[in-house]
């Protein structure tokens, strides 16, 4: 086991994004997807068509952000089962985004990403490059998560809503809700009539609100840790070049590789709309004696939960845990396991300020219903159980 | 029943000769270049070895990988028309919008999006743009394309907006075949399309050599039906092979897995195929080889074909091996075709896997003396090495974990020693060597469905039951014998994020050829 330090020198960070920059950042994003968020590849085409046709798109940091800065967070909520077959437009993100504009009376300045993990680290990218706005480096999660409310922005008291809501057929809808999680159970219950995966346009907020509740610099790390895959293959040694990298970014520094073997097994099962289940892991042959009896076992509800060896917690949402193919280091998603894969499990830190009592009281372990209290990654790792 | 199997290989050309379960005759030749001269060689040889006259036969199989070079060698393509119903959605990611440009610049490509399409659970969203189609249609007729690719969102679900489409393409561009991605594969429209363009884009290529085969077999008086092998073990009729050319991808290491099955009588084992280049290792269920669910990558194109999930290692005869260090390095460089030329035994340089299972004593080829050099320490570890390599093969194939018998076949397998991975037992059955041929002979039809419904709404078992029937019937439609049809494979996928407990279900079920 392996923990990461923060003695290099930082990441470099994107200041434009051209079409060349897409695969990196789209393997980073389904990194950061921890199981769930879907298969950026969609969202890829989206993006490359947007470039090819309106050019490259502006990346602004947050703390370039000034407080007449007006920003729009952009994104797709569905299921990835109809997003492969009825492929989303740029034109249902304008529509959404236009109606919001039209209800506040106000235009985006700039294009605010809420989920940096999956299909949504594109979204925003697509309609950026169609408005020929920036993107903010950073996010609401640095990372996946299934709800509308598990965001940093209302951590901060921010509101999702009002929210507009549109399909490829010009259907729109606008909802007003006192909260976020209000907003959450009305549009999951419209999309079905809709289609069953709709564009959004939400958490409108200054750009100096922005500012002060994203997580930093996400667009930039979903662009290092994919291109240190990418670069990785090519070397020979994905996972080399993946955790150097988490050593150098600042929220994924403290990493362990928790297990490496075969999945023996896979409980999946559908509930409310959730893919919830367990994969167990049994350690490769080869290792130590003691070594060939752990049991890693993983816990999903859409995204990658908890992971535990032999019954013992060795990390827990919200910091972010990933299986990847044990060769290529390809991010797997929850739906695409199965028995038999050969596979590594890393574990991250997540951000501090996704670690907050006031953040975990909104996705912390309890809103997933596992009944055992958030312990950093980092502390499990120096007190070895 | 007598009936021929003939596998082309890029290297051979084996045939077969069957009379019910037994096997008559067997021949393994070279691949000629015209491929035509060396499948009617290869069906004359087995036909004199068995003393069998050619009015007597009832069916002849042929698996073939031209269609798959055709691709990959990017050469033999026509232009193609493509059409997508879609709009409003889905009009920004364009068709081949991801192809690697040689590939997409090897044939002239006519793209239009069209008004039309349903969502998941069959509801129209927009209804077909008629006008626009017949624009598209009067373009292609001018462009003169050879064939056109037709593809619509949803059309697993409900495809008549695409039947429509070849109806009036039947009207106004008569004589030009249409594909419909409906009748290609499954749900993701991006990789359905892609196998749809592909098919289309081997429209002329089916056409001459489907007529090539049928030549052959005219040349040698065989009046029996031909039928061609597809990428699920089972086989199609001439007319649907004309129509579905990527149907015949991967048959080749599918036919081998079910050549193994019915030398063994296993329905569920590991097969390694052990060739001259690489070995492929494959899971039989059921007697079928199991699909991957991986996208199949195809000459640099996503697609979502019924694929064998076959894992190919770098071992086969012809396997460079090198002694670096403490480590013995085996492939993947081989000298394949050349393996009389260049392996030692044959007074060649290269140290090759056959020269050290000669070396070892498992088979008497060649003049060993030209092996005197080797120690027997460097033999013990190349053979263990090779058996790691094989053993690692076979259980990451594993499809469970409980222990799984292996079945060796392939001119390659004679020269390791039995393999552990799979934990039952090893058999090297007879005939190994012509076993893709004999999958070829034995070939069923198959019939399969796929469908996205809520199962809050219907219940699980009476879905499965409809979709059961469907299969059976698209399965009696391909010429199956309804009594002898099974379920060969069930599959559901739930859709995440979405209220309703909506999921994908796929049914696949197989029978014998009426003949």
């Amino acid at each position: 086991m392996t923990t990461g330090h923060s003695t290099f020198s930082p990441l470099p960070s994107l200041s434009e994004i051209t079409e060349a920059d897409l695969p990196a950042i789209a393997m980073g994003a389904a990194f950061l997807g921890t199981g769930g968020g879907g298969d950026p590849y969609i969202g890829r085409l989206l993006a490359t068509s947007a470039i090819r046709k309106h050019g490259p798109i502006r990346v602004v940091a947050p703390d370039r952000l000034g407080e007449d800065d007006f920003a729009i967070a952009a994104a797709m909520m569905g299921t990835p089962s109809v997003i492969v077959e009825k492929l989303p437009t740029i034109a249902e993100l304008e529509r959404a985004l236009a109606a919001l504009e039209r209800r506040l009376e106000r235009k985006a300045s700039v294009i605010l990403p809420a989920e940096m993990g999956g299909l949504n680290s594109m979204v925003p990218l697509a309609i950026a490059a169609q408005r020929g706005l920036p993107v903010i480096d950073g996010d609401g999660m640095g990372r996946a998560f299934p709800e509308l409310q598990m965001v940093t922005f209302t951590v901060h008291g921010h509101n999702a809503s009002p929210l507009a809501l549109t399909n490829e057929g010009g259907e729109c809808v606008m909802i007003e809700a006192p909260t976020s999680a209000q907003t959450e159970v009305l549009a999951r219950t419209l999309i079905v009539a809709l289609g069953g995966s709709v564009m959004i346009a939400c958490y409108p907020m200054s750009g100096h609100a922005a500012r002060d509740c994203v997580v930093p610099g996400t667009l930039s790390l979903a662009h290092a840790i994919g291109s240190a895959i990418l670069r990785g293959r090519r070397n020979g040694d994905p996972y080399a070049e993946l955790l150097a990298c988490l050593s150098r970014s600042p929220y994924y520094k403290h990493h362990a590789l928790l297990g490496e073997g075969r999945i023996v097994e896979v409980n999946r099962r559908i509930e409310g709309g959730w893919t919830t289940g367990t994969c167990r892991i049994e350690s490769a042959r080869g290792e130590s004696p003691d070594a060939a009896r752990d049991v890693l076992e993983v816990v999903f509800r859409n995204e990658h939960l908890v992971a535990r060896r032999n019954g013992a917690t060795l990390a827990i949402v919200p910091d972010l845990i990933i299986v990847l193919d044990a060769e290529t280091a390809e991010p797997i998603t929850t739906e695409s396991l199965k028995y038999g894969q050969r596979v590594k499990v890393v574990a991250t830190s997540a951000a501090a300020c996704m670690r907050t009592p006031a953040a975990l009281a909104v996705f912390g372990p309890h809103k997933f219903g596992l009944d055992e209290p958030f312990i950093p990654i980092e502390t499990r790792l120096s007190t070895p159980n | 029943m007598l009936r021929v199997g003939v596998d082309v290989g890029g290297t051979n050309t084996d045939a077969v000769l069957m009379d019910g379960a037994n096997l008559l005759a067997a021949h393994k030749a070279a691949t000629s270049a015209d491929i035509g001269s060396g499948v009617v060689a290869a069906i004359a040889e087995v036909l004199r070895q068995g003393a069998i006259a050619p009015r007597r036969l009832k069916a002849v199989m042929i698996g073939t990988t031209q269609f798959t070079n055709a691709l990959v060698e990017r050469r033999r393509l026509n232009p193609v028309g493509v059409i997508r119903v879609c709009l409003p959605a889905g009009g920004d990611i364009s068709p081949m919008l991801d192809w690697p440009d040689a590939l997409s610049g090897a044939f002239a490509a006519h793209i239009h999006k069209v008004g039309g399409g349903c969502h998941y659970d069959g509801r129209e969203y927009a209804a077909l743009d008629e006008a626009a189609v017949c624009d598209a249609l009067a373009g292609f007729a001018q462009a003169r394309v050879h064939a056109i690719a037709i593809s619509q969102v949803f059309a697993p679900v409900r495809a008549d907006y695409e039947r429509r489409v070849a109806a009036l393409a039947g009207e106004l561009a008569p004589g030009i075949p249409c594909t419909l991605s409906s009748e290609i594969g499954r749900l993701s429209l991006i990789e359905r399309e892609n196998a749809t363009i592909l098919n289309a884009a081997l429209a002329d290529l089916a056409g001459q050599v489907i007529s090539a085969f049928e030549r052959a077999l005219t040349d040698l008086g065989i009046i029996a039906p031909l039928f061609i092998s597809q990428n699920d073990g089972t086989v199609m009729s001439t007319a649907r092979a004309r129509r579905f050319p990527v149907f015949t991808f991967a048959s080749g290491p599918t036919n081998s897995m079910r050549g193994a099955a019915y030398l063994t009588g296993l329905k569920d084992a590991i097969v390694a195929d052990i060739g001259g280049t690489t070995t492929d290792v494959g899971a039989l269920v059921a007697g079928f080889p199991r699909e991957s669910s991986l996208s199949a990558d195809i000459g640099g194109v996503r697609t979502n074909f019924r694929m064998p999930d076959v894992l190919s290692i770098g071992l086969g005869g012809g396997s460079r091996v090198e002694f670096v260090g403490d480590k013995v390095v085996i492939g993947p460089d081989s000298v394949g075709y050349e393996l009389r030329q260049k392996a030692r035994i044959f007074g060649g340089d290269v140290l090759t896997a056959t020269d050290i299972a000669v070396a070892a004593g498992r088979l008497h080829l060649g003049d060993r003396a030209h092996l005197a050099s080797l120690h027997a320490d460097e033999i013990e570890r190349a053979m263990a090495r090779m058996r790691t390599m094989l053993d690692g093969a076979i259980d990451g194939m594993k499809t469970s974990a409980q222990a799984l018998p292996v079945i060796l076949v392939g001119g390659g397998s004679v020269l390791v020693s039995d393999p552990g991975g799979g934990g039952g037992a090893v058999i090297r059955p007879q005939h190994a060597g012509v076993a893709n041929a004999i999958g070829a002979a034995i070939a069923q039809v198959s019939g399969e469905v796929e469908r996205t419904l809520s199962l809050a709404t219907t219940p699980r078992n009476a879905a499965y039951a409809a979709l059961r029937e469907e299969a059976r019937q698209a399965a009696i439609a391909a010429g199956a014998e309804p009594e002898s049809i099974v379920v060969v494979d069930e599959d559901e996928t739930p859709l995440a994020y979405l209220p309703g407990d909506n999921a994908r279900i796929r049914i696949r079920v197989a029978g014998d050829l009426r003949l």
